[in-house]
């Protein structure tokens, strides 16, 4: 029984909720109160399904595992391999987490075409399960672009005033970014004797030349997706126009996929090329954090002030990566799965404000406090675990970073270490200025507390904000092995970066 | 028996034509109900035939003038097929507007022999008959509605332009007979073969036969005709255009660069990748400042005849096989898309302009997701079929070591993404402005469907196509 799950597991969790889409895509119309039942059974389990693969997981061995492998264009060399190793199955974990809480918020605010919108995010979880998944990196880039078109739909059809341009934008840029990447990847797969195999990319004797170009293509399709200064602007866009369910969506992983491309493709395949441009990465990364945060501070849009905030908290893993450690390798990674959490949770207490009011400028609020009371807790559970403090996931990834980059160099140490005041600033000042004072404006004084619906999601969002906080261990020790191998190939060596 | 069997495809084709032509002059009442299920009949009869020499041997005959390989036949094949289908989307159209005549059909099927004879002519003049036949069917077709000034004026355009397109066709003809002394394809390989290198008349032949190709294929700067003739013509012919045609020029390609010219290779190569980054570029480019639907799909047609050359001017076998599979995913696509116009389109109504697309997926959500099946896959976004063309020719030019082409045609197919998903925000984010009711039509219904889910559904056996497209091009140099 173990066994078969073993080898069967990965593909449920990537086709499941791309079938459970489709049917409610043929249904929709005809069985309009089918839909969210089959939608959140759908997200349910897949969610299930995924969880053994934590207990399955050997996590002394940086190999493969739950691996399969079936041919599947021979022509063109392209196999249908899956597998995970400790980097990815806590990417995997947090994406079918994520869907099940995006089903359950996709309360009675979606009202019109609710059939389409379920169908989006079912089919969008598949695919961004299989991203982190694919072992072939054709397979990769056919999962990493096929994300674009639901996306695409959502924010083009449930999204604010401005979603056609921020869409465009969206898809336009991303694709931009990728198609350089198909090049790269072509160029490797006649390198490394036609097979798109990703493990076979790992060990070429690559020249100067080609290792930089090549993380170049790298760099611009995952910098953008991350994205990092200065091909960051089309995300504000996106989320402010983007509707509750797909800003969650977009912060929670799709932005993730960048920082995983670096670990999975251009630091193994490209590692001379990645130690030379190091310097590079560090630059933008602290730029992302220094200067993206002091952005933050000054929005008056609550998803504009998180999507920034989100710019400079993917700073910080970027800045992770490429300082070459193994502290602050897995501090990045746990930052990625925190961030996770934790902007997933600020989205949905500004989705719930929004659902309300219909506004999110901060000037619109003050003193939700008075009539929010147990909003106002996980928001504060939210906006601490944004600021970075101790006791929350959000500490545990600064701090490894941090105590990364003070190994590497105390400057790098000292500008990384700014957004513990920046973060706080922004974070608690939006904080204040909604949540607390008195009650001014007469719109604020008719709220009511979050319904039951909303409290579920928020409630799991804040017990997994505290867990990771509290107890990190089970996560770091999952990808200890896999996190060293990674440092350890040919050609990166342990400590010390080399800007 | 053996004798005229490679082109036992042609001459029940030819023959079928003859009898349609006359039956409808004698019982013109009664056989007009039969006329398009015979047309249709003919067509996978011709293509049964077609199938059986898959497997013989390739045999010349005629004293050299035709040859019948797994080449012709795997292209005649796709052009029954893709002519089946071009009629059955047009049944209504050319209903609905008064010329469901027997002419429709005819010309439509000396078309088809024409391009058959293209694609398995071992000799520049059987080769430049089935061109004219083609051509002087096409111009007839589209001329058909006489009171159209629209259609006469593309038919006019595409005449001339057309004539002079052969003049320089056979211009170039006439100098690698001056270069080779020979009109036979394989022999003007071989004297080739043994001339020195740069020799200028045969490169000089080489200039005139290439722009000749060109101007079929319709790559810039030979492509001034496209944008007019599919916006004029009705929609049912320039359905018949985009497809079918593409493939067999595409098929000239082969006969006379591939198998012809090969010890000029060098040269074509040069020539195609200015062909080949002109057309992405100006289709795509000028494809985004369309209002009328038909000329951007014009536009569109340009730029992936651009992609389609990427395949071809690799110099190698498996880039000829995705040059060709590109070419079929591309016919399919534009089938599809043309048959939403089609669809859209009624009595007196012809849904031409972009606008007209506006709020689609609200008045009918299923004909708007196979729309945007189509543009996702002409776009060359995964899972669509269309990606995996798109990867073939791009892989065919790494191979060959065109990395900067490679780069080019990917930014360049960026670009076209625009304006494809222009239409997908038609469709799904706007309200429409046309409340007027689809039609029914239950064939065509039927025809959307499987042409829009055949786009996302041939992706896993994107494979076995390819070993098709494999298997046509095995025996080319």
């Amino acid at each position: 029984m173990i066994d078969v799950y073993r080898h069967i597991a990965l593909s449920i969790a990537i086709w499941l909720p791309i079938a459970t889409g489709l049917v409610i895509l043929a249904l929709g119309g005809r069985a309009p109160g089918l839909v969210r039942p089959l939608g959140t059974a759908g997200a349910g389990i897949t969610f299930l399904a995924t969880v053994p693969l934590w207990g399955l997981f050997h996590a002394h061995s940086f190999a493969m595992q739950f691996g399969e492998r079936i041919p599947w264009i021979p022509a063109f060399h392209i196999n249908y391999a899956l597998g995970l190793d400790g980097i990815s199955l806590p990417l995997v974990m947090l994406t079918s987490f994520i869907g099940v809480v995006v089903v359950i918020a996709a309360g009675p605010a979606v009202k019109e075409r609710v059939a389409e919108y379920f169908a989006a995010f079912l089919i969008m979880e598949g695919l961004m399960i299989g991203v982190f998944c694919a072992l072939d990196a054709m397979l990769f880039y056919v999962f990493w672009e096929a994300m674009l078109i639901p996306m695409f739909l959502i924010i083009g059809i449930w999204g604010g005033p401005n979603r056609v341009y921020a869409t465009i934008k969206f898809f336009l840029y991303t694709f931009l970014g990728s198609v350089l990447m198909l090049i790269a990847l072509l160029y490797l797969h006649f390198e490394a004797g036609e097979t798109f195999n990703i493990a076979s990319f790992y060990h070429l004797p690559l020249g100067n030349t080609p290792q930089i170009l090549i993380f170049l293509a790298f760099l611009i399709a995952f910098a953008v997706k991350i994205p990092m200064w200065p091909v960051h602007t089309w995300l504000p866009d996106a989320h402010v126009e983007a509707p509750t369910g797909g800003s969650v969506v977009l912060a929670a992983i799709m932005l993730k996929m960048g920082a995983y491309g670096f670990v999975r493709f251009s630091l193994p395949i490209v590692p001379e090329a990645s130690h030379e441009l190091a310097g590079l990465m560090i630059t933008l990364s602290l730029i992302a954090i220094v200067y993206i945060g002091l952005v933050a501070l000054v929005q008056d849009d609550m998803k504009k002030l998180i999507a920034y905030s989100s710019i400079a908290h993917m700073g910080f893993v970027t800045l992770g990566i490429f300082l070459f450690q193994n502290i602050a390798m897995e501090g990045a990674l746990v930052q990625m799965i925190s961030h996770g959490f934790v902007s997933a949770g600020l989205f949905l207490c500004v989705g719930v404000l929004y659902d309300r009011l219909h506004s999110r400028a901060i000037h619109d609020y003050g003193g939700v406090a008075n009539r929010m009371p147990i909003f106002a807790a996980f928001m504060m559970l939210f906006a601490m675990a944004n600021a970075g403090l101790p006791g929350t996931s959000g500490f545990v990834g600064e701090l490894f970073v941090i105590l990364g980059a003070f190994k590497a160099d105390f400057w790098y140490a000292v500008l990384a270490a700014t957004t513990l005041i920046s973060g706080a600033a922004y974070t608690l000042w939006m904080y204040k200025r909604v949540i607390f004072g008195a009650v001014t404006k007469p719109a604020v004084a008719g709220l009511s507390d979050v319904t039951g619906r909303e409290l579920t999601f928020l409630a799991v969002l804040g017990v997994a904000v505290l867990f990771l906080g509290l107890w990190p261990a089970p996560l770091l020790h999952v990808m200890a092995a896999s996190v060293h191998h990674l440092l350890l190939r040919p050609g990166v060596q342990l400590g010390g970066a080399t800007p | 028996m053996a004798y005229i069997t490679p082109v036992l495809p042609e001459i029940i084709v030819l023959t079928m034509a003859c009898v349609i032509l006359l039956a409808d002059l004698f019982w013109r009442r009664r056989f007009k109900g039969l006329m398009y299920g015979v047309s249709q009949a003919t067509l996978v009869g011709a293509g049964f035939a077609a199938y059986h020499m898959l497997g013989d041997a390739p045999t010349v005959i005629f004293h050299g003038m035709v040859v019948g390989d797994r080449l012709s036949a795997i292209f005649q094949i796709a052009i029954f097929m893709l002519t089946i289908g071009v009629l059955a989307y047009s049944r209504t159209y050319i209903a609905e507007r008064g010329v469901f005549r027997s002419e429709y059909f005819v010309l439509a099927l000396t078309g088809v022999v024409g391009m058959c004879v293209m694609v398995s002519a071992a000799h520049f003049l059987s080769l430049y008959l089935g061109l004219e036949l083609l051509s002087l069917s096409l111009y007839a077709l589209i001329a058909m509605q006489r009171d159209s000034i629209g259609a006469t004026e593309a038919a006019m355009k595409y005449f001339v332009l057309g004539a002079l397109a052969s003049g320089l066709l056979l211009y170039g003809m006439s100098m690698l007979y001056g270069a080779t002394g020979s009109l036979r394809i394989t022999q003007v390989a071989s004297v080739l073969a043994t001339l020195p290198p740069h020799n200028l008349v045969a490169t000089l032949g080489l200039v005139f036969v290439l722009s000749g190709l060109a101007f079929k294929l319709g790559a810039v700067p030979f492509h001034m005709w496209i944008p007019d003739v599919y916006e004029g013509a009705p929609t049912a012919v320039t359905l018949y255009v985009s497809t079918a045609p593409k493939v067999a020029a595409f098929a000239l390609f082969l006969r006379l660069l591939v198998e012809g010219l090969h010890g000029l290779s060098g040269a074509w190569q040069e020539m195609l990748v200015m062909l080949a980054v002109l057309s992405m570029g100006v289709g795509n480019v000028v494809a985004i400042a369309q209002t009328n639907m038909k000329r951007m799909l014009a536009y569109s047609a340009i730029a992936h005849m651009g992609f389609l050359l990427m395949g071809v001017l690799s110099a190698r076998v498996g880039g000829y096989a995705d040059a060709l599979f590109y070419a079929l995913v591309y016919a399919f696509m534009s089938l599809g898309a043309f048959g939403i116009i089609i669809l859209l389109s009624r009595k007196g109504f012809e849904a031409e302009r972009l606008e007209d697309l506006r709020g689609l997926h609200r008045r009918s959500p299923w004909y708007a997701w196979m729309m945007l099946l189509f543009m996702f896959s002409m776009a060359g976004i995964p899972p669509t079929i269309g990606f995996y063309a798109k990867l073939a020719v791009i892989q065919a030019a790494v191979s060959a070591g065109f990395y900067g082409l490679a780069v080019v045609a990917v930014l360049f197919s960026v670009i076209g993404a625009f304006y494809y998903l222009r239409i997908v925000k038609l469709m799904f984010f706007d309200a429409p402005v046309d409340a007027a009711p689809l039609r029914k039509a239950g064939d065509l219904r039927w025809l959307l469907s499987v042409n829009g889910v055949a786009m996302l559904l041939a992706a896993p056996w994107a494979g076995t196509l390819i070993a098709i497209c494999r298997a046509a091009v095995r025996g080319l140099p």
